[in-house]
């Protein structure tokens, strides 16, 4: 008997994680690939997944920080801040001065020390080893001044529902001025040793390109919706905190590759440097804490806050019915959202550039799970 | 082929600094002043006894609910010795369980808890993590001599007394 049928070509399903270091935490993706390109990409989540939302509804609010401490791992001064603005919008609390600077401050040291990482990590994902050193390096100076300031290193539950929990220590100012040196010159270094380097930029200039009304349609936020020129920034657009008073530069990309998503979080770096320096300079004395009751009862209603994490926007809806614990708390994690962009942007990249453009969207898996 | 050059002379720079990395095990970093290791009860050494009082104020206020506390007649009290009414039998912190987030020496009246500088807690034994009373103390007790603690309310009005 002839085999009269041609014979079909078929695509190949590769399982990536989720134990794969490159894929930034417990993340597994399925991918189809005919040859060595993508044709398709079925991501996986959940493996993180430890219900907080659920849990938010049976915590207090000072109980609440802790919880958001754990979702976005490696900003959580910028996390903590989200949900202690939605419940001070809720009950009308005027936060002091001061400690809008000081949450000013270390939200932004905490949004360089996540773009850090973020240098460290992709620079690996691309096969460099040498500048994840040096990032982890310059990060430790900054966790040293969190630790200094709110006793941990990463989950720190210093920000309190109507200011922060104690000032910050004397030399504060003079540490975080001392340090902000030292990372001037690791930006400089990473620009000169990653960001235009002839084999980075072959790597990942049209590397998973997505055009900002793409970017816009799924959602994106934050450098990755920036990187394709789109110029929406929470801080711009919504100032919070102290963002109306001062002075910086939403830097944007053009063409949306890696490279971009890369190059801008390195200028976020040196905006972010700006920032503190203004701040610094124009952080006054005084109280830290809003008169408050020692159980926060937000009264009846519900409130949207969003603000500009490291990775995109983050957005806290809170409901409350008036008692000490929220009756419902929803969270718009930026990494979530962001990775939806993911099967639009690996579409007919090849299979060594995965991992590059799933480092590009830079996710935490805390967040994206939650 | 420049770009390359530089990125070379990055990597030589860095190459004669000195290095940060500690050894761990070896080796160990101070820590910051403000650290928050586990929590510790505290001994109030002018009544010989420990300054819990057996409130529940952190057990209730604890997200993870790694405590429980039981409280007593305060013996000395009766005798006079003591202005505390009632004082702390027994008490467990499950340090497996606890996050470390200084919630409950926020929430004590007493300032019979603190967050002390231990972080090195790893054992071999089951349930080794749970801390009861006597161990609890004596972590406290050296706290307080590491950092010569003074109680909070203490300092407070001595600050105001200075004021």
């Amino acid at each position: 008997m002839a085999i009269d049928k041609q014979l079909d070509t078929l695509e190949v399903m590769l399982n990536m994680g989720p134990q794969h270091p490159a894929t930034h935490g417990v993340f597994r993706m399925v991918l189809s690939i005919d040859g060595e390109r993508i044709v398709d990409v079925e991501p996986h989540i959940g493996y993180l997944h430890r219900g907080s939302e659920k849990l938010c509804e049976h915590e207090q609010y000072s109980q609440i920080i802790t919880l958001f401490d754990r979702l976005d791992y490696i900003a959580n001064f910028n996390n903590e801040l989200v949900v202690c603005m939605a419940a001070e919008k809720l009950m009308g609390t005027e936060v002091p001065e001061r400690a809008q600077y000081i949450r000013t401050i270390l939200c932004e040291l905490n949004r360089i020390a996540s773009h850090m990482l973020f240098y460290g990590t992709f620079a690996l994902d691309a096969g460099a080893m040498t500048p994840s050193m040096y990032a982890f390096r310059e990060r430790e100076r900054i966790q040293q001044i969190f630790e200094a300031t709110s006793g941990a290193r990463m989950m720190h539950n210093y920000f309190r529902i109507g200011g922060v929990k104690q000032d910050v220590p004397e030399d504060f100012s003079q540490r975080v001025a001392a340090s902000l040196g030292p990372i001037k010159e690791t930006i400089e270094e990473a620009d000169n040793l990653v960001t235009f380097n002839e084999i980075f930029l072959a790597r990942s200039r049209d590397v998973g390109t997505i055009d900002g009304k793409t970017a816009v349609a799924l959602g994106l936020t934050g450098p990755n919706l920036r990187a394709s020129g789109v110029d929406y920034d929470v801080r711009r657009v919504q100032p919070y905190l102290v963002y109306d008073r001062l002075d910086f530069n939403v830097p944007l990309g053009d063409r949306g590759d890696c490279w971009d998503r890369f190059w801008l979080r390195i200028r976020e770096m040196d905006e972010s440097v700006k920032i503190v320096e203004q701040c610094l300079a124009q952080m006054e004395t005084g109280p830290i804490m809003a008169p408050m009751r020692r159980i926060s009862r937000p009264p009846k209603g519900e409130v949207y806050v969003h603000a500009e994490n490291p990775r995109g926007d983050l957005g806290v809806y809170l409901v409350s019915n008036g008692g000490d614990r929220p009756y419902r708390l929803k969270i718009r994690p930026p990494s979530f959202c962001n990775l939806m962009s993911l099967k639009h942007m690996m579409r007919d990249a090849y299979v060594a550039d995965a991992i590059m453009v799933l480092g590009s969207i830079d996710i935490v898996l805390g967040e994206v799970d939650r | 082929m420049l770009a390359s050059l530089k990125g070379m002379w990055v990597t030589l720079a860095n190459a004669f600094k000195k290095p940060v990395t500690a050894q761990y095990p070896k080796e160990h970093l101070p820590v910051q002043t403000r650290y928050m290791g586990f929590p510790v009860l505290t001994w109030d050494y002018d009544v010989q006894e420990p300054f819990c009082t057996g409130c529940m104020v952190c057990v209730r206020n604890c997200p993870t609910s790694c405590m429980s506390a039981q409280m007593m007649d305060n013996p000395l009290f009766k005798d006079g010795k003591s202005k505390r009414r009632k004082i702390i039998e027994s008490f467990e912190i499950n340090f497996g369980r606890c996050i470390l987030c200084g919630i409950c020496v926020d929430v004590c009246n007493f300032d019979a808890i603190e967050m002390s500088h231990q972080h090195e807690l790893s054992v071999v034994v089951r349930n080794g993590n749970r801390a009861d009373l006597p161990r609890l103390l004596e972590m406290g007790k050296a706290y307080q001599a590491e950092v010569e603690w003074t109680p909070k309310t203490k300092e407070e009005a001595k600050q105001e007394a200075t004021a």
